[in-house]
């Protein structure tokens, strides 16, 4: 059975870090199975973990009042998920829910975050890996929001 | 260049505004052609417009148009019914280079209605199933309900083809991938030696590309059906160039460093 530090590896968030940093991480980390619907995080509470898909799907949903919530993005295997843990005001932006069941790394933010303030070398390695994660999901973003499909013409 | 008569003898309603079209030709000739390329397809007098071969090459007796109802000659080619007649030039075009990539790994990366010039494609390689390596597709759309040719995919799938579906937005109701192509791609776990054949969007394939890029796979590895304002379909009346190329003559499938250069120059 691989240890926790061994499947953070199999992440790109993750992979390449120095092997006693990924033990130190898997030291605030457990592995976890979430049943299908099971809402990780809501909108407005605080950010206290964050979670690794090791199996399954979690949607992030935008909450709108009198409708039905709109699934902004799912992540998958190697996704992380959350990122408020990591800013002020610690709080989450967003709903995350399991969309079937799952196996997830679920990591202990305010623990990790201490760990990085002691450990400049670590912190700044996690910055950087979750500040290119960001950056990823923002371009996303921007073509998401060009509705290029909607805008499309007929003759493809 | 001069027009054929066709009739249309099946007509299908796949979304909202997208229509297929099974045409007939009045000689009883099959219409033979290859993957990518493309008619001028007219309904009465509403205007000639390029369109994108959507069916079987294997299967040339019915010469098949997946279409989207956006102006007047799309609209009134959409509101043909079954017994009308439509005239058909072609077919035109650089097709998908599916013989000189045997071997490869090869992903279909659509976009929206992007999918219908891909599908001929598709259908050649699943045929040809043996002669390829891994085969994938990344298909996005706007939304559930404006996916297109959803009842075959499961079918391909089941013949070799990994499938691998986005949409822009949902609601709860969908259990798929939310999210942009660009996303899939980070997920297909794709080798270097991968061909990518992409339709859809210009900005879709732009960020397409990039994204590919990221995972090491070069954009020499990248072919794209392009679009522009093709009136002659045959390289005379100059309204499709782009750069030094005619996109009706030699594209519409370019290889992305032909093109690259030129779709940098917004005024193109």
């Amino acid at each position: 059975m691989r240890t926790i530090d061994e499947l953070l590896t199999d992440s790109p968030t993750f992979a390449g870090l120095e092997p006693a940093q990924l033990e130190f991480i898997a030291g605030c980390a457990r592995n976890e199975h979430v049943a299908a619907g099971t809402m990780l995080m809501r909108e407005g509470e605080p950010a206290e973990r964050f979670w690794l898909i090791r199996r399954g799907v979690v949607a992030l949903e935008l909450y709108v009042p009198g409708r039905e919530p709109l699934v902004i993005e799912t992540l998958e295997a190697g996704d992380v998920v959350g990122w408020s843990w990591l800013f002020p005001p610690y709080r989450w932006a967003l709903d995350g829910r399991t969309v079937g069941d799952c196996h997830l790394i679920t990591f202990d933010g305010v623990c990790l975050r201490e760990k990085c303030e002691s450990d400049h070398d670590l912190g700044f390695e996690l910055m950087s890996r979750f500040t290119a994660d960001v950056i990823e999901r923002l371009q996303a973003t921007r073509l998401q929001l060009a509705d290029v499909h909607g805008k499309v013409s007929a003759t493809a | 260049m001069v027009p054929a008569s066709f009739e249309v003898v099946e007509k299908r309603q796949d979304t909202a505004d997208v229509w297929t079209l099974e045409l007939e030709a009045d000689s009883g000739e099959p219409f033979e052609f290859e993957p990518g390329q493309f008619t001028m397809l007219a309904a009465g007098g509403a205007g000639e417009v390029p369109i994108s071969i959507s069916g079987a090459p294997d299967k040339p007796e019915r010469l098949i148009h997946t279409v989207k109802a956006v102006g007047l000659a799309t609209a009134a080619i959409c509101a043909a019914e079954a017994g009308q007649v439509l005239s058909v030039r072609g077919p035109f075009g650089r097709p998908w280079p599916l013989d000189q990539v045997g071997g490869a790994d090869v992903v279909i990366a659509a976009g929206g209605i992007g999918l219908p010039p891909l599908r001929p494609a598709i259908l050649r390689l699943l045929a040809r199933r043996e002669r390829y390596g891994r085969l994938l597709l990344l298909y996005s759309g706007r939304s559930p309900d404006e996916l297109l040719f959803t009842d075959e995919l499961g079918e391909w799938s089941q013949r070799g083809l990994e499938v691998m579906v986005t949409v822009d937005s949902a609601g709860e109701e969908w259990d798929g991938h939310v999210g942009v192509v660009t996303r899939l791609v980070r997920h297909a776990k794709l080798e270097p030696g991968v061909v990518v054949m992409s339709c859809g969007p210009e900005l879709m394939m732009r960020f397409l590309v990039a994204a590919l890029s990221a995972q090491g796979i070069g954009s020499d590895r990248v072919y794209v059906s392009m679009e522009r304002n093709m009136q002659c379909g045959i390289g005379r009346c100059g309204h499709c160039q782009l750069g030094p190329t005619l996109v009706c003559r030699d594209g519409p499938v370019y290889r992305w460093p032909e093109l690259s250069r030129w779709l940098a120059i917004r005024e193109l």
